[in-house]
């Protein structure tokens, strides 16, 4: 149902995507307009997520020049000035589900539970990420903006 | 010189017969016939200088205790004789190159451990070694050294085929809550950086393999249920069918790769 959904984006300008927590969230063109927790992003606590092993974990795939975390991995595009090409929304969406626009992505989605396979019990049914910490990641990917760099 | 043109000319000329021989059904048997990939390159290739020289000076690496270990048991006196008594040593070259293969007896495929623990029960009188016990890394890394240098030549057709078949759905199969396939780190992304590592491409042609983050020698099966892991994907039991259909499908990839047990990997 995700997959027909996901294949429509680009056709129908509005869907609404029932998640993991069964709550709607509203995908509109290629973004997630909805916060997905009703916290503020701290893009503080965002660079830390962004590099901690146990939360995020994204510099496995990616660079943020300038964030201190050494050995960034380059399997993803480096997402210095991201904040310049994206607005929150479409970073959201990236984060939380970025098959929606790529079905071949390598990234994960952060924040799916269904469409899995085998997934480890101590993971199933839940979401690699929280909305707060997704929220988090917004906020700090947001404010990087190439003229900060 | 005309000899070689002739040469030259003869090649051109088969080449093109091969490409116009083409019909769709010729296809598929040149498909399974060739390895997936262009040009395989081993795990070593994406080493330190300083694991390289580890691995190739036979007193610093570590996975020759097992070897030492291995010669040693193979030679000694259990159940109903040594392995020796079987098999001279030099009969053991070349062999790990051929596995897993179909065992007709058993009429399911096995790889060395497999074989390994059918003499250990069927000609030993003796209860099978633990899948990654010291006394199994120790027979099966002595036994797979004695190959060292050799490349792999498993057979993939007749009763191996539907396993190939089964072993490569998997190796495209995305998994656990991170949702990737093994295709997607080691054929699409080999040569970038997964944080640290260089990520390879996967090649099993090192395995048993000394393993730094391990502090010991571990099978292939152990370092395909840490890939699981690493994707939160329920890893499967060492042995199982899962992990010997993706063996075969892993080493009929790795065609043309020297064997290199014991490797010395990170
Ligand atoms: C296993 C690799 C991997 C991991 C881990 C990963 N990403 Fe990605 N990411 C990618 C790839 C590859 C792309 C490129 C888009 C595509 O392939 O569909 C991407 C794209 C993105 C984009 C869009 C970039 C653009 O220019 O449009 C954002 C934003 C992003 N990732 C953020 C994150 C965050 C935040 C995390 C951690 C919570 C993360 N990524 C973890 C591989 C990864
Ligand atoms: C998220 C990326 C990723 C996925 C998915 C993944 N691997 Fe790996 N794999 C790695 C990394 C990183 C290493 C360690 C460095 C290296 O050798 O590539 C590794 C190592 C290996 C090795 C050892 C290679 C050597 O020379 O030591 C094998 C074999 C292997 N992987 C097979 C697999 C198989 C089979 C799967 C699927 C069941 C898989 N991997 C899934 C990233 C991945």
């Amino acid at each position: 149902m995700r997959w027909a959904l996901g294949a429509m984006l680009f056709c129908l300008c509005t869907q609404v995507v029932a998640t993991s927590e069964q709550q709607a969230m509203r995908v509109v063109s290629d973004a997630m307009v909805a916060p997905l927790s009703d916290v503020t992003g701290s893009a503080e606590q965002g660079e830390q997520i962004f590099a901690a092993r146990d939360a995020g974990h994204c510099v496995l795939c990616h660079q943020v020049s300038g964030l201190d975390a050494p050995f960034q991995g380059n399997i993803g595009p480096a997402l210095g000035g991201i904040g310049d090409r994206l607005s929150p929304a479409q970073i959201r969406l990236r984060i939380a589900d970025a098959s929606l626009l790529n079905a071949q992505t390598i990234m994960p989605s952060y924040y799916r539970t269904e469409g899995l396979h085998r997934v480890d019990e101590r993971y199933r049914g839940r979401t690699a990420l929280s909305g707060v910490q997704i929220e988090h990641l917004v906020a700090y990917l947001a404010q990087l903006q190439s003229q900060n760099q | 010189m005309v000899g070689y043109r002739l040469t030259l000319g003869l090649m051109l000329a088969s080449a093109l017969m091969l490409v116009h021989a083409q019909t769709p059904g010729m296809a598929q048997v040149m498909q399974i016939s060739e390895s997936p990939m262009d040009k395989p390159l081993s795990g070593f290739h994406f080493l330190t200088p300083e694991t390289r020289a580890m691995q190739q000076d036979d007193f610093a690496n570590p996975g020759y205790l097992w070897v030492a270990a291995g010669a040693e048991a193979f030679q000694q006196n259990v159940g109903a004789g040594s392995c020796a008594s079987c098999h001279d040593t030099k009969a053991m070259v070349g062999v790990a190159t051929r596995y897993p293969k179909f065992d007709e007896s058993a009429q399911t495929l096995i790889n060395l451990e497999g074989q390994i623990n059918q003499c250990r029960t069927k000609r030993q009188q003796l209860p099978a070694l633990a899948l990654e016990s010291q006394g199994m890394l120790a027979l099966s890394s002595f036994i797979t050294q004695q190959s060292q240098g050799m490349p792999t030549s498993v057979s993939i057709h007749g009763p191996a085929a539907p396993w190939l078949e089964r072993g490569k759905a998997y190796f495209f199969q995305r998994r656990g809550q991170l949702n990737l396939a093994c295709h997607q780190c080691h054929d699409e992304s080999w040569g970038k950086m997964l944080r640290g590592d260089q990520v390879s491409q996967g090649q099993p042609n090192g395995f048993p393999a000394y393993r730094l983050e391990w502090q010991s020698l571990g099978s292939l099966h152990r370092r395909l249920q840490d890939c699981e892991s690493g994707v939160r994907a329920q890893t499967q039991e060492l042995g199982s069918d899962a992990y010997l259909a993706l063996e075969l499908y892993l080493v009929w990839r790795s065609q043309g790769l020297a064997l290199e047990s014991p490797a010395v990997r990170r």
